[in-house]
């Protein structure tokens, strides 16, 4: 007899075989964490069905290390399982893909076995399947069910869970289809399996698929088929090819009362770390309750209202608020509710509930505010929007005046502002990860069988509450995992997973390292604070007692009323009873054509009237207003780079890809080839379709999505036929003798090894890619004939240094052209009053994939818009805090001092993710713009970026420099 | 803006105490010593509990792990101290376009954000030194090249034997025997002239024979990476023990590697970006300086039971055909070559450690796995994150699965 064992994240599988190798017994179960209790129920199930008493086993599996090598019981590595067990039922197996709870594996068979695995990033798993069927509200099954009737497929981020739900939630608010959603979900996740786990080495011949997921969604089968371009198999028992394995390397004899009276008795090491318990009884408890009833608005019934009425309504991204107030501001009719991805006609039902207390109500003033602010307003034909941000420090004065701080911890969202003199003066948000929400710990609850609200009320009196640190959710998983494995039980695992919800709004969003510099008058709020173990998290961590008003989850709809009173209207222009009983909403999709993007654009047309506009990247399809684009650097440095176009010559072609610095060197390089004779062409600007194609040749998931950009654009010059390319490497960039030393970044200065060692098919070309700087011309002028020799021996020493110095000059003559336009953009705007934004970055932030035309966005604000190039030269070095080192780099301190001493101007940085170096800039060129008291914006970047949330924040931004204008600082 | 930090001045050198962080054990003890003979009041850090706790709090939640564990380090162990007053920090610094350059200037923030603003920071650094009463001399540049060599014959015969012996403990006992007997040494200034390194080499050597091994084949496993988490057990969670307790030999290459690279580092750069020819002559004078050392002691290895290490001259052109010597930023070419280097050597089996996001590793590490595949079939590499929330879990299960396959070969080899 052999019995496998496979403790999974989620489930605990078994399968018993017999002498023969038959399979006699087979099991699968979730065991939400409850895994000794679990094992146990197993193996007395094994012996009361199989009449085992002894048998070789062996257990495998992420959750089972712990427990096996506790319990001195075998334990095989589940890849290594799998591996075993293919080779003994599908020999000839090329590749098996296998898909679990949090794992993702790829294994490679024949041409040399490699095993992959998913490593700190948890994305594209069965964990994300759950999260994303969760936040659509559907089950799994359902889910494939109408993937089954898509008809388009999404672009979804398919790195990481958290960031795929920052791309389906505004699909969701936008009113996208269901069916597509969920077919773009299991494109996602093959995507990331493909992308991240392949890393170049091709999926083909015979694959195998296995696991839970691929076992039960036919359609992400079908998704990967697709993809892979191949008819994979699911084989029979294709839940339990780890128990096979782990059966069939088993090589110890255990008997199983024995092992069952092991288990028994084994007791978790309790060694995990822990914080203080939250409350240290229950008289504690009460206090601390006693306190927050008393933050409250009153609500009262309709009867003994005063009118007119106002409503204010938060469509935010996971839930929908609405709160109606009377004349007195006190709250006669408010709801709360998940948004069930369809916030419009849950609120046509609310409006209904509303008219029901009186259908000709006195409704003077109806305002949304929140993600779907545009679209409620639409839809109902309220009378204003007004940003989030805004809406909730309405909300926040009416709880304490003096309010110098507020944070709101939603579903998905963190948002904090500073508030100083009444001016928001600093806006925190959480871009690019939403650890530390909401919908984290109901992720959590719901994982491990419970209740959100039951699940953080089980952690209050904990006594050792489990410290997993701030960071990730999805790494967070697997720090819950460990701390079971530890013997922590879920009290303390509710509490700790509390407290790290805090942690992350602290370190992680605001990144307070002085508890104080919050401020004295706190405002806390936001569904996630209904949590009592959040709060007393909050303010143990903070060290003071902060506000938490009784309407905390709908502070922004109640500000949102507040706000619609202040607007003093005559009547509200909401639709009345009767116009929301005939509410009707067709959606259609078209493409948008005002410019070369063609976005797909999502029209919702209400009442056949008002129309909702979304998939738009600029504004241009929702206002039609023509937009004074000659304001925009980014967009006259694009036009110059196009301007210089391929030259026939005698030489033949050179191919250059247009990434990273060479959307600054490119002047350069074009010049130079071209007067020596040869055609240069470029890659062009970045498409989703770059990105595509190069993406399985990328080896490093986790580096920045400019750099993963290369590898497409190399792939597309080899497929239009260059033969020679020419991408140099170097350590070294110009001087611009502002910084102590003028290097590139690890990733620009050597990207180009990066596309030798991994883009195999540069090995059929002259793939170029030598060490050479153009920071001194000598040198340069030696180096550069050998290596232009390998293109083309006949090419003299005289003719290459003479269009060595051609080369230069155009470098000259482009910089100083950017310069020059920066001032006229400067003198222009001024001379009409508009504001100056610096949108700082990197020269391949032009690229409008890589910075998702967030300066268009601006621009679309009537604002102009110039970069850190504009500026850097006029000022002098200066030494900075940090090594100021990195030529790039240098440019943005510069260009934020500049900026410090004009009041019409103010910093956007742009930051893709995954920047290494950013990490020290974003902090320098804080502290440069906060000692002359400017506002400093950052905007994080990547694959996809949740533009909602940048609307937000610019709108934000504008608003408060707006209000700083009117009464000062 | 004026920078005005707190400068380690000659008058502190007699009552100040120099901290300095963890990282390599017996090294560090090795140089710590070494200081104390130049005149230097030390202190090795060996506060590990709740560390990065602390880091997390004071540095940027994106910077790299090594930095957030070594300035964390630095804090905790001045938070637990009752007089900061007379405290100093030290912090070896390699320069270069890695933003690790940047840890010096990180610590300084992080000090001032926690108080301490007025504790000096020395740096130590091969880029030129900032003025401060800390002088590095000939001498005891010597003195520290001697007390490299020692801490990393120790360390390579440690993991030779340390898997393989008989009596369970006994080369942890040794190692800490020779520790403290070469640090004693060092401390009054012996031990650092050729003969004298000779005769150490010798002595340890014969110490690590007498150790009596199983002679049973072990699974033999590398480590390479950044070079803060592939020494530092803070960094790697104690990855050099786990993989003994999985029954593997490991084989982590020596500092000296490092320091070498750093030197010729600056002979490429000359080739690649030109440069001044005195430079380059001072270059090659410390490699050579540092081979004659190194010669030393290989030679007194070849007349041992043990297998040599290769000299670095050797080692430092392995990296070519997959990585060119410009890649000079971290670890660059270095990681490459020895990710190389080892599996010549028989050490398939590799786990490559770095900070999650390390910017040079996605290029020098990740980035030619492929290519190294393809030159070495059988090679067996991993590649694994470490950050603050990354688990112990996860990373073992991958190093698991690396050391099944690595089982596998092995024992086909033995069939």
């Amino acid at each position: 007899m052999r019995i496998g064992i496979d403790i999974g994240s989620t489930t605990i599988k078994c399968i018993v075989y017999d002498n023969n190798l038959n399979i006699i017994h087979s099991s699968y179960e979730r065991h939400y964490s409850h895994i000794q209790e679990k094992l146990i129920k197993v193996l007395k199930d094994i012996k009361n069905t199989c009449y085992v008493d002894d048998a070789y086993l062996a257990i495998s599996g992420s959750a089972g290390m712990g427990l096996a090598t506790d319990l001195g019981i075998e334990f095989v590595q589940e890849v290594y399982a799998t591996r075993v067990a293919v080779n003994k039922y599908i020999p000839g197996t090329d590749c098996v893909i296998e898909l679990g709870g949090e794992d993702a594996k790829i294994l490679f068979l024949s041409d040399g076995l490699e095993v992959r695995m998913n490593g700190s990033c948890a994305g594209g798993t069965g964990a994300f399947i759950d999260q994303m069927s969760t936040l659509l509200n559907v089950s799994i099954d359902d889910l494939n069910a109408v993937a089954k009737e898509h008809e388009k497929v999404y672009n979804i981020a398919s790195r990481c869970g958290v960031f795929a739900k920052t791309d389906i939630q505004p699909l969701l608010n936008q009113g996208a289809k269901k069916q597509d959603i969920a077919a773009s979900i299991f494109k996602a996740v093959v995507n990331q399996t493909i992308g991240g786990l392949a890393q170049g080495r091709e999926i083909k011949g015979k694959v195998v698929y296995l696991g839970g997921p691929l076992t039960f969604l036919s359609e992400l089968k079908a998704s990967f088929d697709e993809s892979l371009k191949v008819d994979g198999v699911t084989p029979d028992h294709s839940l339990y090819f780890v128990c096979f394995g782990a059966a069939l390397v088993a090589s110890e004899n255990i008997t199983l009362d024995d092992l069952i009276e092991r288990i028994t008795n084994y007791v978790p090491k309790e060694e995990y770390s822990y914080s203080l318990p939250l409350f240290k009884d229950e008289k504690e408890l009460q206090e601390f309750r006693n306190r927050h009833n008393k933050a409250i608005v009153e609500t009262i019934d309709f009867s003994n209202s005063k009118a007119p009425y106002y409503l204010g309504i938060d469509s935010g991204s996971t839930t929908l608020k609405v709160c109606l107030i009377d004349d007195n501001d006190k709250i006669v009719y408010s709801s709360y509710c998940s948004n069930k991805g369809n916030p419009v006609d849950l609120l046509k039902g609310f409006l209904l509930e509303i008219y029901a207390l009186d259908e000709n109500i006195d409704i003077k003033g109806a305002v949304s505010t929140g993600y779907g602010e545009e679209l409620i307003k639409q839809a109902f034909n309220l009378d204003d929007g007004l940003v989030e941000t805004m809406a909730h420090f309405q909300a926040g004065k009416k709880f304490n005046p003096d309010v110098d701080f507020i944070i709101d911890i939603g579903g998905q969202d963190i948002k904090c502002f500073k508030i100083e003199h009444g001016v928001i003066t600093n806006i925190f948000l959480n871009e690019a990860c939403s650890s530390g929400c909401g919908s984290f710990l109901q992720t959590f609850a719901s994982a491990l069988g419970y209740d959100v609200a039951e699940f953080s009320k089980i952690g209050l009196l904990a006594p050792k509450p489990v410290d997993l640190g701030s960071r990730c959710t999805v790494f967070m998983n697997s720090s819950v995992k460990q701390a079971q494995k530890d013997g922590a039980t879920i009290d303390n695992i509710s509490a700790g997973l509390s407290i790290s919800v805090v942690k992350n709004a602290l370190y992680k969003v605001i990144r307070t390292t002085n508890k104080d510099s919050l401020g004295n008058n706190i405002i806390v709020q936001g569904g996630t604070f209904y949590n009592e173990a959040v709060l007393r998290a909050f303010e143990r961590e903070l060290g003071k007692n902060v506000i938490r008003p009784n309407i905390s989850g709908i502070m922004g709809a109640y500000g949102a009323a507040l706000y619609a009173k202040s607007l003093n209207l005559e009547k509200s222009q909401i639709l009345n009873k009767e116009q929301i009983e005939h509410f009707e909403k067709t959606t259609t999709q078209t493409k948008c054509g005002l410019c070369g993007n063609h976005c797909t654009l999502t029209i919702n047309i209400f009442n056949g009237k008002n129309r909702f506009i979304s998939g738009n990247r600029c504004e241009k399809p929702t206002t039609k207003k023509k937009v004074d684009s000659s304001l925009n650097i980014y967009e006259y440095i694009r036009n110059k780079l196009m301007s210089y176009k391929p030259v026939e010559g005698k030489r033949g072609t050179v191919g250059i890809p247009l990434v990273l610095n060479m959307y600054e060197l490119y002047p350069f390089w074009h010049t130079l080839f071209t007067k020596l004779g040869f055609k240069v062409i470029n890659s062009g600007f970045s498409t989703t379709n770059t990105y595509t194609k190069g993406q399985n040749t990328i080896p490093s998931d986790t580096v920045c999505f400019p750099a993963k950009l290369v590898h497409g654009h190399i792939d597309k010059l080899i497929e239009e036929g260059v033969e020679t390319i020419f991408y140099p490497a170097s350590s070294y960039n110009l001087d611009e003798h502002i910084s102590d030393n003028h290097y590139n970044c690890p990733i620009v200065a050597y990207y180009p090894e990066q596309i030798h060692n991994n883009v195999k098919k540069t090995t059929n070309i002259n793939y170029l890619y030598d060490y050479i700087s153009l920071s001194d011309r000598d040198f340069f002028k030696k180096r550069i004939v050998g290596i232009l020799k390998k293109i083309n021996k006949d090419l003299n020493k005289k003719e290459i240094n003479i269009a060595v110095d051609e080369a230069y000059l155009e470098l000259e003559n482009y910089y100083a052209d950017i310069k020059e336009h920066g001032q006229e953009i400067i003198k222009k705007a001024r001379e009409s009053g508009k504001d100056i934004f610096v949108s700082c970055g990197r020269p391949y932030h032009v690229d409008p994939l890589i910075c998702h035309e967030i300066d268009k966005l601006i621009n679309g604000y009537d604002k102009a818009v110039i970069n850190e190039l504009c500026l850097s030269y006029l000022r002098d070095k200066e030494q900075r805090k940090v090594l100021n080192q990195w030529t790039y780099h240098a440019r943005m301190y510069n260009a934020a001092r500049y900026v410090c001493d004009y009041d019409d101007m103010n910093i956007v940085q742009l930051v893709s993710f995954g920047c290494g170096l950013d990490a020290i800039t974003t902090d320098e060129i804080k502290e440069i713009l906060e000692l002359k008291n400017k506002i400093y914006t950052q905007i994080k970047i990547d694959e996809i970026t949740n533009m909602g949330a940048v609307r937000i924040r610019l709108r934000s931004l504008f608003k408060a420099l707006e209000r700083i204008r009117k009464y000062g600082k | 803006m004026e920078n005005n930090y707190p400068v380690f001045t000659k008058e502190m050198v007699k009552d100040y105490t120099i901290l300095i962080p963890s990282m390599l054990d017996t090294h560090m003890i090795l140089f710590s010593r070494v200081l104390q003979n130049c005149g230097y009041k030390c202190k090795v850090l060996d506060n590990f509990d709740g560390v990065c706790e602390v880091g997390l709090r004071y540095v940027h939640n994106d910077t790299c792990y090594p930095a957030t564990l070594v300035i964390g380090q630095f804090i905790d162990a001045l938070n637990k101290m009752k007089d900061t007053s007379k405290v100093a920090l030290i912090l070896t610094q390699t320069g270069g376009g890695c933003r690790a350059s940047n840890y010096i200037h990180l610590l300084r923030k992080a000090l001032i954000k926690a108080n301490y603003g007025h504790v000096p920071v020395i740096s130590l650094s091969m880029q030129g030194l900032e003025k401060s009463g800390f002088k590095i001399t000939f001498s005891m540049v010597q003195k520290l090249a001697a007390a490299l060599l020692y801490g990393d014959l120790i360390m390579y015969l440690h993991n030779k034997t340390r898997s393989s012996e008989v009596h369970k403990g006994e080369t942890k006992q040794l190692v800490n025997r020779l520790c403290q007997e070469l640090a004693d040494k060092l401390e009054h200034g012996f031990g650092i002239t050729k003969r004298n390194l000779r005769k150490n080499f010798k002595y340890i050597i014969d110490e690590f024979s007498k150790i009596e091994l199983d002679g049973i084949p072990k699974i033999k496993v590398g480590i390479v990476g950044e070079i803060y988490v592939k020494y530092a057990s803070l960094g790697n969670n104690n990855l050099e023990e786990f993989l003994v307790s999985q029954g593997a030999e490991v084989n982590v290459p020596g500092l000296l590697g490092f320091m070498d690279y750093n030197f010729y580092v600056n002979l490429f750069d000359k080739e690649l970006y030109g440069g001044s020819k005195l430079k380059n002559l001072i270059f090659k004078w410390l490699i050579k300086f540092v081979d004659k050392r190194e010669a030393i002691m290989i030679d007194e290895l070849k007349k041992s039971k043990f297998e040599p290490m290769n000299p670095f001259s050797h080692t430092v052109n392995l990296n070519e055909g997959i990585l060119s010597h410009g890649v000079k930023m971290g670890e660059g070419f270095l990681l490459t070559a020895e990710m190389v280097e080892l599996i010549q050597e028989g050490y398939e089996n590799i786990v490559c450690a770095q900070p999650f996001g390390c910017l040079p590793n996605h290029i020098c590490g990740k980035g030619v796995m492929k290519n190294i595949k393809e030159h070495y079939p059988n090679s067996n590499i991993v590649a694994i994150d470490y950050d603050p929330s990354a688990t112990k879990v996860n990373q073992e299960n991958r190093i698991k699965l690396m050391l099944a396959i690595a089982k596998e070969n092995l024992n086909a080899k033995n069939k």
